[in-house]
């Protein structure tokens, strides 16, 4: 314990304001705003100062975010560079060395570099560990082979986070070390990957001999996994800071289009809207109840079904507006193959929401694993015997 | 719109405390089993002691009517505790329905009553089918005459069994009117069912030609009955949450010491998913039962759809932990030895109990403007 006090919301809200008095954000260029207020530590407050932050509590950020807004302050377009700011920047934080640390969350976290995440490979989904990508030391450098996969941004992104093999004559846990990839070296090949929705949000990266420094390692040499579950956890972390309004996920555009549209209803779908309706408010409540806990220091394990919870439903209700829309309900918007920047479940038609639901309960943790994960830490359920754990990972059979 | 408290205060986490110790002293699913076929399968013993001693029986009446003047969450706290142990005690006729009715009236003679049930002095029952959703029609199975001359039959009444005094929602001649009667005087005949569920008893009633104390005239008694019915189906949830959870601890409990194939059933996938899916529904049904009690204790505006919502879906939550416990138990769960089949019969009659979760959902289509066509 240190004797240190933490800053009050009123004197973040002071800082705040000097921010704004000393770089009008009506008269000064975007990128210059961001970085000067990145340096005032007003970026993620409870960073470290120096690295954007002021080591404050992290439920104050909301207070700088109010205060900036209201002025008309740009923001760095959170959603753009989901990937750095939620998975990249904690990681990075947690086992950056301190050069590390001041290369690169700066551009980071104003959006001037994006980051993607090279993880998942063909062999390896759900098993995360078994993943086969080479990195062998050259020198001062390693040198990389191997094909990633799902990856979001990777034609957009400057740097990567990424999980390589770089022993596989020991388990396959202990075998892997973290990287950042620069996705400009040369080797780096990026290619669209198309969904069952006609467009493209994903990539395959091809890793043919690509050169990384060794002062792009994170963390440890063998330490991969260990480092991977800091970013894994923060990708789970993510739970919506706002209330939820009633009908204000995909329940609503079915309610609504319900409401708009009688000559479609029929008595079948009725008691499926209704219950839809229910599990949706019902999911909207469990949210409240878990900020609720939070907001007292209390958090309890109800976060971890509201994943699981999300896919249900996604898919049940785009199912079920598919079949409302009769006739309509056979055609489909626009299948050309596009790379949007992001998700939008909403500026789409049922059938496209009913076919990109369907990712919800695969990606970012399979629902599967989720449960086995609710089972074992939840409930404390035993594992399933391991048969792969004490083999050398280049005797597991693939 | 939500500022609705979801979480249990300090003072109900020390209720709940109170009550589950005593219910785990003195009514263990399997003290429940070993007498639910004998003469008395009420525990009236326990029930003095919670209603009377520990003061459950007037949690949501207020203190100047002789109650603990908390409110329905402390009462919904109580449920789920009851609903924990099947404790085959009188708290959803007495404590809930005709406490709740009596609460809806005005009359002199309905807030003597009313005290005398609140402090747990006698045990009350409210004459309307179980089965009776809020939003059905005034009962008119019982005539009264002008001077309060009650005939007629009432089917499948909760805890009448065990009641000294009867609130009867009944037609006179200007339309709906509320009467108390003792269930000891001339021409009231209860006779107990065969009841699906083992720890809540129901009976018919049968008035031929009683003279009854009039409770309610007709501006206040349909209200008063509705009211009494919609308070019913919000605790009724937390009844049904309390039931759910006892029956995924116990079969979490058995599945992690149960071994086949040389490990236990627990670590096996098919298992953990089924019970990591009840798990999400439970932490879901707990939601759902804390708004409703909440929006009914703070009179909301939300409140209809609260407990329309709440009883659609714990219902469900109820039957489908107790089927997952019998299932997830195997033969064992079979037995009667066994006390997983009290859950069952519980929550299956629960889902029946003050309307259907189909009954609720079309309640709600009106109440959010989903029309059927």
């Amino acid at each position: 314990m240190t004797a240190h006090t933490e800053i009050t919301a009123e004197q973040l809200r002071e800082r705040a304001r000097a921010l704004l008095t000393e770089h009008d954000p009506k008269k000064t260029e975007r990128l210059e705003f961001l970085r000067a207020r990145f340096d005032a530590g007003l970026a993620w407050v409870h960073f470290p100062v120096g690295l954007g932050g002021l080591d404050a509590p992290r439920a104050l950020q909301s207070v700088v975010d109010a205060e900036l807004a209201a002025a008309g302050a740009p923001d760095n377009q959170p959603r753009r560079i989901g990937i750095g700011l939620g998975m990249a920047a904690p990681t990075i934080r947690a086992f950056g060395t301190e050069e590390q640390k001041n290369r690169y969350l700066r551009p980071l976290w104003t959006g001037e570099e994006v980051w993607c995440q090279l993880f998942s490979e063909p062999g390896a989904g759900s098993d995360l560990a078994s993943l086969a990508t080479r990195a062998v030391p050259d020198g001062d450098d390693w040198i990389v082979n191997g094909q990633k996969v799902w990856t979001s941004s990777a034609h957009l992104a400057k740097w990567a986070i990424m999980v390589v093999r770089t022993d596989p004559e020991v388990p396959k846990h202990q075998g892997m070390t973290y990287f950042i990839c620069d996705m400009t070296a040369p080797g780096v090949e990026v290619r669209p990957l198309r969904q069952i929705t006609g467009e493209a949000e994903f990539n395959e990266v091809f890793l043919t001999d690509v050169r990384i420094p060794d002062s792009q390692r994170l963390g440890e040499i063998g330490a991969g996994w260990q480092v991977a579950q800091t970013t894994l956890m923060n990708e789970r972390v993510a739970i919506g800071g706002n209330a939820i309004p009633r009908e204000g996920g995909m329940i609503g555009v079915l309610a609504k289009k319900w409401r708009e549209h009688p000559e479609l209803r029929a008595a079948d779908l009725h008691d499926r809207l209704l219950r839809l309706w229910v599990e949706s408010e019902v999911t909207r409540l469990v949210g409240e109840r878990l900020r609720q806990q939070l907001a007292v220091g209390a958090p309890g394990p109800e976060g971890s079904g509201a994943k699981l919870a999300f896919a249900k439903l996604n898919q049940a209700i785009s199912s079920l507006e598919v079949e409302f829309m009769g006739e309509h309900g056979l055609t489909y918007d626009d299948w050309t193959m596009r790379r949007p920047d992001q998700l939008d479940f909403f500026g789409r038609e049922a059938g496209y929401r009913y076919l990109r639901a369907k990712g919800n309960s695969i990606e970012g943790g399979t629902s599967e694993v989720l449960r086995n994960v609710i089972a074992e830490r939840v409930l404390g359920l035993p594992s399933e015997p391991r048969v792969d754990k004490d083999i050398p990972w280049k005797d597991l059979p693939r | 719109m939500t500022s609705a408290n979801l979480l249990y205060t300090d003072v109900e986490d020390d209720l709940r405390a109170s009550v589950r110790s005593l219910l785990g002293d003195r009514s263990d699913p399997n003290d429940v089993l070993a007498k639910c076929e004998s003469d008395q399968p009420y525990n009236l013993e326990l029930w003095h002691t919670l209603s009377a001693e520990l003061g459950v029986a007037g949690l949501h009446v207020p203190e100047k009517l002789g109650g603990q003047g908390a409110s329905l969450r402390e009462t919904a706290v109580v449920a789920e505790e009851l609903g924990r142990s099947v404790a085959p005690v009188p708290f959803l006729g007495s404590t809930v329905l005709a406490t709740s009715a009596l609460l809806g009236c005005s009359s002199e003679t309905a807030t003597a009553l009313l005290e005398r049930l609140a402090t747990g002095a006698i045990t009350g029952a409210l004459a309307v089918p179980l089965s009776t959703h809020s939003g059905a029609p005034f009962p008119d199975s019982v005539r009264a005459t002008a001077d309060g001359t009650l005939t007629g039959r009432v089917g499948a009444v909760a805890d009448a069994v065990v009641a000294e005094t009867l609130i009867i929602p009944a037609i006179g001649d200007s339309g709906p009117e509320l009467y108390s009667v003792d269930t000891s005087a001339d021409g009231v005949g209860v006779s107990p069912l065969r009841a699906l569920d083992l720890t809540r008893g129901i009976a018919d009633v049968e008035l031929a030609g009683v003279r009854g104390t009039r409770l309610a005239e007709p501006e206040l008694a349909d209200g008063a009955v509705r009211e009494a019915l919609r308070t019913g189906a919000a605790v009724l949830a937390s009844e049904q949450l309390g039931l759910a959870q006892w029956c995924l601890d116990e079969t979490v409990r058995y599945v992690r010491e149960r071994h086949q194939f040389g490990r236990p059933i627990g670590s096996f996938q098919a298992l953990k998913h089924r019970l990591a899916d009840l798990w999400l529904e439970l932490v879901s049904a707990r939601a759902a039962a804390r708004h409703a009690a909440d929006t009914m204790a703070t009179g909301g505006a939300d409140a209809a759809i609260s407990v329309a919502t709440a009883q659609s879906y714990c219902a469900e939550v109820a039957v489908h932990a107790a089927e997952e416990c019998i299932q997830l138990h195997g033969g064992i769960g079979m037995t009667w030895e066994h006390p997983a089949h009290l859950f069952l019969k519980r929550a299956k009659s629960d889902q029946l109990a003050l309307g259907r979760p189909g009954q609720h959902r079309a309640a709600l289509a009106e109440l959010v403007d989903l029309p059927p066509s």
